[in-house]
């Protein structure tokens, strides 16, 4: 049975108060804490095996690369990816998402294509095609919300056409909270245009809810390690092995390579060919840890919590008068992400005030400016919740809310 | 951090507006938070003789933008130039995290930015 308050032992920085009172973190869709086990697994790696990989001839090496190599099998079962070499490891998602745009859309669009897009997006997954539309011609349309914050999959017929090379979107806005229908979409779109490249940033899903990549039909999906409770510095690009396959290397140097002569160099398979240098060893075994973890607790379970949490949140924070929560009203349709504003204040001292209370949110455009816009509304505060939140966590907020409100009105 | 008198000078900010005739004026947008503060004023003799703000932002970039009108009004131009950080602090009289320093600083910013043009 999930108990959040079970889950909570085994994150240290959760065990110890800040001031003398307690941490209430509400800023996981930024970064996720990191429970005991991933803490243990790259300790594990810097203490007792710490060696490159892919080629030592010796123990601790071999170690290195088979924990390595055994985190993008933990990956790829995870996400149900058909195959492990179809897992890129990265930075983050948003590097994951530069290597789609200099190995794949450089190489293949030119002025007379286009690039659909949703106005949801976080900057990560919007600039890129923006920038691309101005070097190179290629149009970048852009899929709008309805005003509760929804897709409307009845207006693609609008944005895509023949010409149509990429549709990008994200599974879960990180502001709005919307969950995105992504095989509803990615059928439709195939069904009359099947060589359109669907591209999927799942970087507020993958933490939260079971998925599956190949139910889902699209070709590139990528996300982050460090939201779904690995360390920072890791992140996954999944795609196709035939996409995977065409695209040239993203950067040049060693593992990347079969072999290196004076006039020539034959490049590595895939997916060491996107992974230049030494990677991120210890990232990529903590994130096989997170992976493990997150599979113990079962995807379902944490889909369940989390819905609990948001829809008590919806209720706590309706009751304070003046705030308005932004997105979909209904928790199913939702991932737990609550971006709101207060009336008369800004969000920035909203966040200040609550820190006094150890609660931490985040606050501004959330790397969503355009979505800002679109709504015509200034920066939001926002709070986002994850395994180890508790019904406590969000009365603390809301109590603290509420002071806020006294204080400014 | 939010002192009474920061809270008095954000919920009634003072020299709040805009003059008829600026003779220098200027704006700064702070795209982290969505600030946006427009300094306006009137210059005789070297000194500034009326000044009024205008703008949306949290309560310290507001109250910092109020106290800093209050405080040039009919001071030497140069001397205003010369006004820095650490002053805007004394103003405030709080102290602030790192990422709010940006916003009692911002007025002053945008003043010195209106005095050089």
């Amino acid at each position: 049975m999930f108990d959040a308050r079970t889950v909570r032992r085994d994150f240290p920085i959760l065990q110890k108060p800040i001031n003398g009172k307690p941490l209430i973190y509400l800023d996981s869709a930024a970064t996720s804490l990191k429970p005991r086990p991933v803490l243990d697994a790259i300790n594990d790696y810097y203490t007792r095996y710490t060696a490159n990989i892919n080629r030592g001839i010796y123990k601790i090496s071999e170690e290195a690369t088979e924990r390595y190599e055994q985190a993008r099998k933990k990956v790829a079962a995870f996400i149900h990816a058909k195959d492990a070499r179809e897992i890129v490891f990265t930075r983050n998602a948003t590097e994951s998402l530069n290597l789609v745009y200099y190995s794949w859309a450089k190489e293949q669009l030119s002025h007379g294509d286009e690039v659909v897009g949703t106005i949801m997006e976080h900057h990560s997954n919007f600039v890129p095609w923006q920038q691309l539309s101005k070097e190179r011609g290629v149009a970048f349309r852009i899929w709008n919300v309805d005003k509760r914050g929804l897709l409307d999959s009845h207006d693609l017929d609008k944005y895509i056409t023949r010409k149509t090379k990429l549709l990008t979107f994200t599974a879960v806005s990180n502001v709005l909270g919307t969950i995105n229908p992504i095989k509803n979409i990615v059928k439709k779109v195939k069904r009359v245009h099947p060589s359109c490249i669907i591209l999927i940033d799942a970087a507020q899903m993958v933490p939260h809810m079971p998925m599956n990549v190949q139910d889902w039909g699209a070709d590139v999906v990528v996300f982050s390690g460090h939201k779904m409770l690995g360390p920072t510095g890791i992140g996954v690009l999944w795609a196709k092995l035939d996409i995977l396959g065409n695209m040239p290397p993203y950067q040049y140097g060693g593992d990347m390579i079969k072999e290196v002569h004076v006039h020539e160099t034959v490049f590595n398979d895939v997916p060491h060919k996107f992974e230049a240098g030494t990677p991120d060893i210890a990232g990529a075994i903590g994130l096989g840890a997170a992976v493990d973890y997150l599979s113990r607790l079962g995807m379902e379970q944490v889909r369940n919590h989390e819905k609990e949490m948001t829809k008590y949140a919806f209720n706590a924070l309706s009751s304070i008068k003046g705030l308005s929560i932004i997105g979909p009203k209904d928790e199913k349709k939702r991932g737990g992400v609550i971006a709101f504003t207060m009336k008369g204040i800004h969000p920035h001292d909203i966040a200040q005030v609550l820190d006094e209370d150890n609660v931490c949110i985040r606050v501004g455009f959330h790397c969503a400016q355009p979505l800002h816009e679109f709504f015509n509304i200034g920066p939001t505060a926002r709070a986002s919740f994850y395994i180890y939140t508790t019904k406590e966590d969000i009365d603390s907020l809301t109590s603290s809310l509420t002071k806020v409100k006294k204080m400014f009105a | 951090m939010y002192r009474e008198i920061i809270l008095d000078h954000y919920k009634h900010p003072r020299n709040f507006g805009t003059l008829a005739k600026p003779d220098a004026s200027a704006q700064e947008y702070n795209a982290t938070c969505g600030d946006r503060i427009r300094m306006e004023v009137r210059i005789s003799k070297g000194n500034i003789k009326d000044i009024k703000f205008s703008g949306v932002g949290c309560a310290i970039s507001q109250a910092s933008a109020s106290m800093l009108t209050e405080k040039v009004k009919r001071m030497d131009t140069n001397a205003v130039m010369k006004l820095a950080t650490e002053d805007m602090l004394a103003l405030l009289e709080t102290t602030l995290t790192p990422s709010r320093i940006k916003c009692a600083v911002l007025p002053l910013e945008v003043l010195q930015k209106a005095l050089k043009t």
